[in-house]
Order: structure tokens, then C-alpha cells, then sequence
């Protein structure tokens, strides 16, 4: 607990000197902005659909950007030596980089809640569908993240990582749409495993227990396989 | 301190080390010598736990490498090669990770801090971000890294690689007094290094060991057979014959203008090599005497062992 602590704050920190969170974020807060303030579900229904649709897409882009350095970098510049020797756990130190990972996403979401803060200057929204988008998009959010880690501990390359994260990560978002075409038994199937499935409930106000579970369980799987990976690069 | 049994290491299908097993003691330094890809980083990390062996075992303060990890991890210091810094730190910072990494507490941490940076001279660079700093205080951040958290074993890989002498002369001076506390492995190629700081030396190559044993009798098993290179202008075809013919010199090999002498036994011939240039007239460039090469040593023990069975 302790040595994840120190490594998520150090982690943390490294993002807040290095020009890349504040680049993420900034273009994150432009581009929902604007579809934030076009789309027609602002004014009509007074919700954040606009916000949270783009919002999850980009989040799924931008997880892989902000992510692809916490190993492949290490990798890189031989201070994974300097973190593979010190007495951390593998699992202390994945989970550090995804604490802080996380840190960053928090700052990122805590800073759109103007969209929802607007709307209640200006009329009266329904906070129940606000809250469950958030959970839903701060959970999508976290799988991301997770799956971008575990690209980062595949390579000692950032743009192979980024790829590899993305690749994953829209695969797995866009499969849903490939369920259409299949026979409906296995369309159902497929999907359950897709990221999208279960996002449209939380826009709608509706916590379904199957899909935290399902975030979570993305998310565990791919720290999961983050810890395998590195114990792996002990044996080769 | 140290005790390794059979170890092994595969990387895919190529052997890089081979069934090799030595002991240091407490309080001793060891230097590991060998050429590059000879098995030393391999050996190196995975004592210090970066890599898992193939096959075979060590201790590490009488903890084991393979079911007390974290624990070994603990006792040992440990400077890769490549050092391992994160640019946008200051040195200050780097430390208090790397301490806390360690598991030191704050109090602590503070004063070690204050004494590794004097320890390792960095006082008036210790708020300084180690991106701009130059190779030799990178090293010496390194340095300071691993003895942090006052490990009972230290080991460093290829500590003076890439710096310049003063430097290196100073990383040495700190090895030595660093002795004092710890037990160190170092490893290196140079083969001077190990007799200024080492008390005992393993020769490593392809991933065996070749030879063990202290400097001293290293040096007088090897030792014997110095080599001079003589150069000398206006040559003619009889140089070799004369040089020959002085008393001590076993060989001479021309390479150009320049002539390698080995000499048989433990003397010093160059004063009647002197004597013979002035006889023959020839005008006397250069004469000096040769440090014998790694691969040399190699090749001399390696001869050695086939012939002694």
C-alpha cells in the first residue's frame, strides 16, 4: 500500500511537470466543449449527452496517450531497473502507475463539471442521468486506463504502446456494432464484452450493477495482465 | 555475502551465462572482469533481482535470490549500467524517491540524503535537475542511489564506463572508501581498474568463469610475460634478427614500424634493449612497455588450463 502510494505520487507529479496532461486535457475540455454546447440534448432535455457521448470516445483516445509512457518509457530510459530492484511488489508498482493515472483522469472530469454547473445556473437538470454519466465515464475511463498500462508494459516504444492501447481499446468499444450482423445468440454474446454496451444506460440515469462489474472487471483483467507482462520480461 | 550455485541464464535459445557458481565474503571487493557480452551484467542482475535465473540458485545475504526476492532487494545497492534517472527530477527529489522506494522513513531520509550528496560530491548540484547534469555526475547520482539505504552488499556495473579520467579517478577513490562498509561486486573491463580497487577478481568470458583468484597471484600466474613496443626509425630486415638475439625477449613481432617484444621472464630487458639500438645505430622513436589486453589473459589462462590437463 505504501510503496503504491509512493510510486501513484510520484507518478502524478511527473504528469503535472510534463507538458502532455495539460495538452490532453486541454483539447479533452475543447472538444467536449464544443459538442457540449451544439448538441441539441443541452438545451432541449438540459443534459451533459452531449458532453458524455464525445466524452467517452475521446476518453478512450486520450487514455492511450496519457498512459503509454508509465512503462514503455521506464523501459526505455533503464529506470524500470532502478523499480524492478527496489523491494516494491510488481503488483505495487502497476498499480501506483494506475493510481496516478488515475489522479489525472479525476482532474481531468472534476474540471467539465462546468457543463453540468451551467446547467443549473441557466435551468433545471435532472442530476440523477449527470451523476450516473460521470460514474459511467469515470469507470470507462479507469478500463482505459488500465488497458493502456498494460499496452505501455508490452514495448520500449510509446507510439507502438499508443497504438496498441487504441487498437484494444476501439476494438473493444466497436465491437458491439459487429453484434448487429451476427446471428442474435452470439450477437448478445459479443455484446457483453463490448465497452460500449453498457455506457448508454449510465447516460441515462441508470446504474446497472452488470456494467460497474463489467468496467471493474476490464479493468482488473488488464492490471492483471500489466503484472504477468512485467514478471514476464523477469524470465526472458 | 554472496553465494552462487550453478547459475544459469538463457536469453531465448543464446547462453549467456553458464553454470557458474563463486562466494564473496563479507567486507570484500570483488571486481568481475571480462569483455563485453562475457555474462557480467547477466550475473549482476540477477542478483540484484531484475531477472530471473534459467536454472541454479544464489544467496544474497543469506537471502534467496528466488523465494526471498524483496528481501534481497533490501540488503543489496545496486547500480546498473545504464544508470537508471529520470530527467525532469532534481537530484534531491530523485533521492527521496528512490529512498522511499527503500522503504526509509522521512526523518531518515533527510539526513541520508544530506550525507550520500557529500558523500558523493554533489553538494552544489543537489537541487539541480539531473537532465543537465554531465555523464560523470549522472554516474555519481547513481552512486548515491544505491547506497541510500546503507545496503550490506553493493553492486555495480561498469561504474567508470563512459567518464573522464578525474572523474574516473574520483569514482575509484569512492569505491575504495565505500569498501570499508560494504561488501562490493564491481564489474569491468579494464583490467588496471581491478588491481587499484579490487582485493579479488573473477575473469568472466562467454558466460564461464575463467579464473578466480586475488590480484596478487593473479598477477604473478600472468605476469612474467610484459610486453614492450619499440619504435625505432631507418628499420632494416635485421631488426627482428637483433632483437632477438637480447637476452629475456621470447618473441618479436613487427607491427609496421613498430615491434612488439614479449619478454620470457619477470625482468626488465629495456636498458639492454636500449644498449642494442645505440649499437646498431638506429634512431630510437618510441619505447614503452604494454599492458598485457583482456583478450590476452584470456587467451594465456585459457592456454594455460589445457596444457596444466
Amino acid at each position: 500500500m505504501r510503496n503504491t502510494t509512493i510510486i501513484a505520487l510520484k507518478e502524478f507529479k511527473s504528469y503535472l511537470a510534463s507538458p502532455m496532461a495539460y495538452i490532453v486535457i486541454g483539447i479533452f475540455l475543447v472538444l467536449t466543449g464544443v459538442f457540449f454546447a451544439t448538441s441539441p440534448d443541452t438545451l432541449i432535455e438540459t443534459s451533459i449527452k452531449g458532453f458524455l457521448g464525445s466524452g467517452s470516445i475521446l476518453l478512450l483516445l486520450f487514455a492511450s496517450v496519457l498512459t503509454m509512457r508509465l512503462l514503455a518509457e521506464e523501459r526505455k530510459m533503464g529506470t524500470l531497473e532502478l523499480l524492478l530492484t527496489a523491494p516494491v511488489r510488481d503488483s505495487e508498482l502497476i498499480l501506483g502507475k494506475f493510481v496516478g493515472s488515475l489522479g489525472i483522469l479525476i482532474v481531468m472530469l472534476v474540471l467539465t463539471f462546468y457543463y453540468p454547473i451551467l446547467l443549473r445556473l441557466f435551468g433545471d437538470p435532472d442530476m440523477g442521468p449527470i451523476t450516473a454519466g460521470y460514474l459511467g465515464l469515470f469507470l470507462l475511463g479507469g478500463a482505459s486506463l488500465a488497458v493502456g498500462i498494460f499496452a505501455s508494459s508490452l514495448t520500449s516504444n510509446q507510439i507502438v504502446a499508443t497504438v496498441v492501447a487504441g487498437g484494444i481499446l476501439f476494438a473493444l468499444y466497436f465491437m458491439g456494432m459487429l453484434a448487429s450482423f451476427l446471428p442474435e445468440a452470439l450477437g448478445k454474446f459479443v455484446n457483453f464484452f463490448s465497452l460500449s454496451y453498457y455506457f448508454p444506460d449510465f447516460m441515462r440515469g441508470i446504474i446497472d450493477t452488470r456494467g460497474v462489474i463489467y468496467y471493474l472487471s476490464i479493468t482488473a483483467l488488464f492490471l492483471f495482465l500489466a503484472i504477468r507482462s512485467l514478471e514476464n520480461s523477469r524470465w526472458s | 555475502m554472496i553465494k552462487v550455485e550453478n547459475l544459469t541464464k538463457y536469453y531465448g535459445k543464446r547462453l549467456a551465462v553458464d553454470n557458474i557458481s563463486f562466494n564473496i565474503d563479507k567486507g570484500e571487493i570483488v571486481g568481475f572482469l571480462g569483455p563485453n557480452a562475457a555474462g557480467k551484467t547477466t550475473t549482476m542482475r540477477i542478483l540484484a533481482g531484475f531477472l530471473l535465473p534459467t536454472s541454479g540458485n544464489a544467496w544474497v545475504a543469506d537471502y534467496n535470490i528466488l523465494s526471498q526476492s524483496l528481501q534481497v532487494r533490501r540488503h543489496i545497492g545496486y547500480l546498473p549500467e545504464a544508470v537508471p534517472l529520470y530527467s525532469d527530477m532534481t537530484i534531491r527529489s530523485y533521492l527521496n524517491f528512490a529512498a522511499q522506494l527503500r522503504g526509509l522513513d522521512k526523518k531518515r531520509i533527510r539526513a541520508r540524503i544530506e550525507e550520500v550528496v557529500e558523500i558523493c560530491h554533489l553538494e552544489e548540484y543537489v537541487d539541480v535537475l539531473i537532465g543537465k547534469l554531465s555523464r560523470g555526475f549522472r554516474q555519481r547520482v547513481g552512486v548515491a542511489q544505491a547506497i541510500i539505504h546503507e545496503p550490506e552488499v553493493l553492486i555495480l556495473d561498469e561504474p567508470t564506463i563512459g567518464i573522464d579520467p578525474i572523474q574516473v579517478a574520483m569514482t575509484r577513490q569512492l569505491i575504495r572508501e565505500l569498501g570499508k562498509e560494504h561488501t562490493i561486486l564491481l564489474s569491468t573491463h579494464v583490467l588496471s581498474e581491478v588491481s587499484i580497487i579490487c582485493q579479488r577478481v573473477i575473469i568472466i568470458n562467454e558466460g564461464k568463469i575463467v579464473a578466480e583468484d586475488s590480484i596478487e597471484n593473479l598477477s604473478s600466474m600472468i605476469g612474467g610475460s610484459r610486453r614492450i613496443r619499440l619504435e625505432v626509425s631507418n628499420p632494416s630486415a635485421k631488426v627482428v634478427e637483433r632483437l632477438c638475439q637480447i637476452e629475456g625477449i621470447s618473441r618479436v613481432s613487427q607491427e609496421g614500424s613498430q615491434y612488439i617484444l614479449e619478454c620470457s621472464t619477470g625482468e626488465d630487458p629495456r636498458e639492454k634493449i636500449m644498449e642494442s639500438v645505440v649499437q646498431n645505430g638506429w634512431t630510437l622513436l618510441s619505447l614503452e612497455s604494454v599492458e598485457m589486453s583482456l583478450e590476452d589473459i584470456f587467451l594465456k589462462l585459457t592456454t594455460k588450463k589445457e596444457s596444466d590437463q
